[in-house]
């Protein structure tokens, strides 16, 4: 008998009678102003968050912020041609000495400051890992409540790879001082893009 | 960890040194009042435990069929699956995969259950160099220790000593302790090991049936980062692991990182469901005594554990005697329920390494009765042989006198009569409760002459 006969034989034998399920749609408090909320919370795992009305306005925030030697690497087709758009022949280790990776988010979450994305809208999967500092652009319709009403969004949507991203990466290993850039980016700069 | 010493003689070393222990005992605390922080943002939170744990528990009862359905899927997604009876077994396992691309340096991120394996100390032996990417990993790894705490390694390492260890290893200047300086030091050095890795291996948090996925959070993005740039992912995982449904993370992902260190969530939660084209993707499925501790009705629930470590941040002993005293990879209250299914007579200490207080069964955010545990695991130990004599003749000696009253009568009288007479009899070297405490000043009556009295008098 091979290990996974032995093991689903010993599983079983050995697990207890059937426990129900529960139902998980624990009502939970409203939080109000989703946006104001979110903004708040990303701000406290040290995202910073800035509100602009139209693409146009992200483009001249990023060129005010980062000199002209920076690498700028965008995958978000509004704002072509102004930085250097994302090329999908490069490969993953190409972008290593990216400064700036602008990338769309699906949507915000405002309890947890979070932002989901998914291999679709990366261009390549390293990039949001492996630039220096991370711009994601979303729209501030789109941001949901809890995480529960996050998974409700999702559903069964298919992807390689989907990701809650929430703020710069981070450590505290040594002595608990938190240092943002532990391995990803330094800095997380979130667009928000209130509907006219 | 290769001690044959015990919880209580490692705990000694560490209490030689009182300010260290004090620090240590502060910076735990901290993490756990940012936990009680975090959790009292939620008015549901007791609701989301008791979710949590009926998840896992209808886990714990349907494994079987939740582990062929994400087989099923993950095959489906174009992943390779494996499964290991033993450490042994998924040590070899992983170690093919390796050998099969001809790599012979490779980049690892947290995984509690390759520590509890031995993962790292095999490949070595195989030649095979394996970096840990942890920032904390890392540096109990260059120190050539194992971490003390699953959620933070090397919590009980100061800032000198780990300028000191970077200066040895990574040749960044003397003295300069400075946490942002160290930690970029470590990001420059690793990033290195991140190019130039062909393969990654990563741990899991949650494995969902349903679609054949799995999730791994970190706050550094170093599993990430490991994984999209190397060619090979393999992601090892005890089958408990698994979840039923991706909606299901709407509950965990809430509870984990709030239980953990504080936060609302870990900055990456990333969900790992097919392959890129051109990679190539393993899962590694590991029962290592998982399903022989499932038929026990005693200590099945701690297979419920999700790796957040409030249990350690909270308990009294932890926090005064430091995670290498409990010699196991997992530390703390939850690792002395565990250690003792993989080998009673070894860890036979630990689950007398607490107070029973109960404040770890408190904030774990899957309600494992943790402290209920491991006084279920004492009842174990004493019945198969496994304490000392000390404890034996002691537990013996109680169990004569206790269960005979006359005995029980005379024998108080005749303690609170010596307490007074000869102190030294009990205020003695002999007698393990008195180090470090003073005894009692022995009462003139024995409670039941004084309800006598005072019975008679109200």
């Amino acid at each position: 008998m091979g290990s996974r006969e032995a093991i689903l034989a010993a599983l079983k034998k050995n697990q207890p009678a059937l426990q129900p399920l529960p139902d998980i749609s624990i009502a939970s408090s409203n939080s109000g102003d989703l946006k104001a909320k979110f903004i708040q919370t990303l701000t406290s795992i040290g995202g910073k968050v800035i509100e602009v009305s139209e693409p146009d306005e992200i483009a001249s925030h990023i060129s005010k912020e980062f000199n002209s030697s920076a690498r700028i690497v965008n995958t978000v087709e509004d704002l072509h041609p102004k930085f250097e758009a994302f090329n999908p022949k490069s490969d993953s280790h190409d972008f290593k000495n990216v400064t700036l990776a602008i990338l769309k988010g699906v949507f915000g979450v405002a309890e947890n400051g979070a932002i989901w994305i998914t291999d679709s809208n990366m261009g390549d999967q390293a990039l949001p890992y492996i630039c220096e500092h991370l711009a994601l652009i979303i729209k501030s319709d789109s941001i949901l409540d809890k995480l529960r009403d996050a998974y409700d969004k999702i559903g069964n949507a298919d992807y390689r790879l989907g990701t809650f991203l929430a703020g710069p990466s981070k450590t505290a290993d040594i002595e608990q001082s938190l240092v943002l850039g532990a391995h990803g980016p330094k800095s997380l700069l979130v667009f928000l893009i209130n509907q006219k | 960890m290769n001690t044959n010493k015990t919880h209580s003689e490692l705990a000694e070393q560490f209490n030689r040194d009182t300010k260290r222990v004090d620090w240590h005992d502060e910076t735990l605390w901290f993490v756990r009042v940012k936990r009680d922080r975090a959790a009292n943002q939620i008015p549901e939170w007791e609701q989301l435990r008791e979710a949590a744990s009926q998840i896992k528990n209808n886990v714990l009862s349907n494994l079987h069929d939740y582990l062929l359905e994400f087989e099923r899927q993950a095959l489906l997604n174009g992943i390779h699956v494996h499964w290991a009876t033993d450490a042994k077994e998924h040590n070899e396992i992983v170690h093919s995969i390796i050998q099969q691309h001809g790599i012979n340096h490779i980049v690892k991120s947290k995984s509690m259950l390759t520590e509890e394996c031995g993962l790292n100390e095999y490949l070595h032996d195989q030649g095979i160099e394996v970096i840990d990417t942890d920032l904390g990993e890392r540096i109990v790894q260059l120190a050539n220790e194992p971490p003390s705490h699953i959620v933070l390694p090397c919590i009980h390492w100061k800032k000198e000593e780990i300028s000191e260890l970077f200066h040895q290893h990574l040749g960044t200047p003397k003295g300069n302790a400075d946490p942002k300086f160290l930690t970029d030091a470590a990001r420059a050095h690793l990033r290195e090991h991140f190019l130039t890795s062909r393969l990654a291996i990563t741990g899991v948090n949650f494995a969902i049936a349903e679609t054949g996925e799995f999730v791994v959070c970190t706050n550094e993005g170093n599993a990430d980062l490991g994984v999209q740039l190397a060619d090979v992912h393999i992601a090892c995982m005890g089958i408990e692991k698994i979840i039923p449904q991706r909606k299901h993370l709407g509950v965990f992902l809430r509870l984990l990182a709030r239980s953990a260190t504080g936060q609302p969530i870990t900055t990456y939660s990333s969900h790992f469901k097919k392959p890129r084209a051109g990679q190539e993707m393993h899962i590694v499925l590991v029962d290592n005594g998982r399903s022989k501790r499932l038929a026990s009705d005693d200590f099945r629930n701690a297979l419920k554990c999700i790796r957040c470590g409030a249990c350690f941040n909270t308990c009294p002993v932890y926090r005064r005697s430091g995670g290498h005293s409990y010699h196991t990879a997992v530390a703390g209250p939850i690792g002395s329920i565990l250690a003792p299914g993989f080998d009673m007579e070894k860890n036979a200490d630990l689950p007398f390494a607490s107070t029973l207080c109960g404040s770890c069964s408190h904030v774990c955010p899957v309600k494992i009765d943790i402290h209920q545990q491991l006084f279920n695991w004492r009842q174990v130990l004493v019945k198969n042989g496994h304490v000392n004599t000390t404890k034996k003749i002691g537990i013996g000696a109680a169990s004569f006198i206790l269960s005979r009253p006359w005995l029980y009568k005379i024998s108080g009288s005749l303690v609170r009569l010596f307490m007074r007479a000869v102190p030294s009899l009990i205020n003695n070297r002999l007698n393990p409760w008195y180090t470090h405490r003073e005894m009692p000043k022995a009462a003139p009556k024995s409670f039941n002459s004084w309800y006598q009295t005072n019975r008679k008098n109200g």
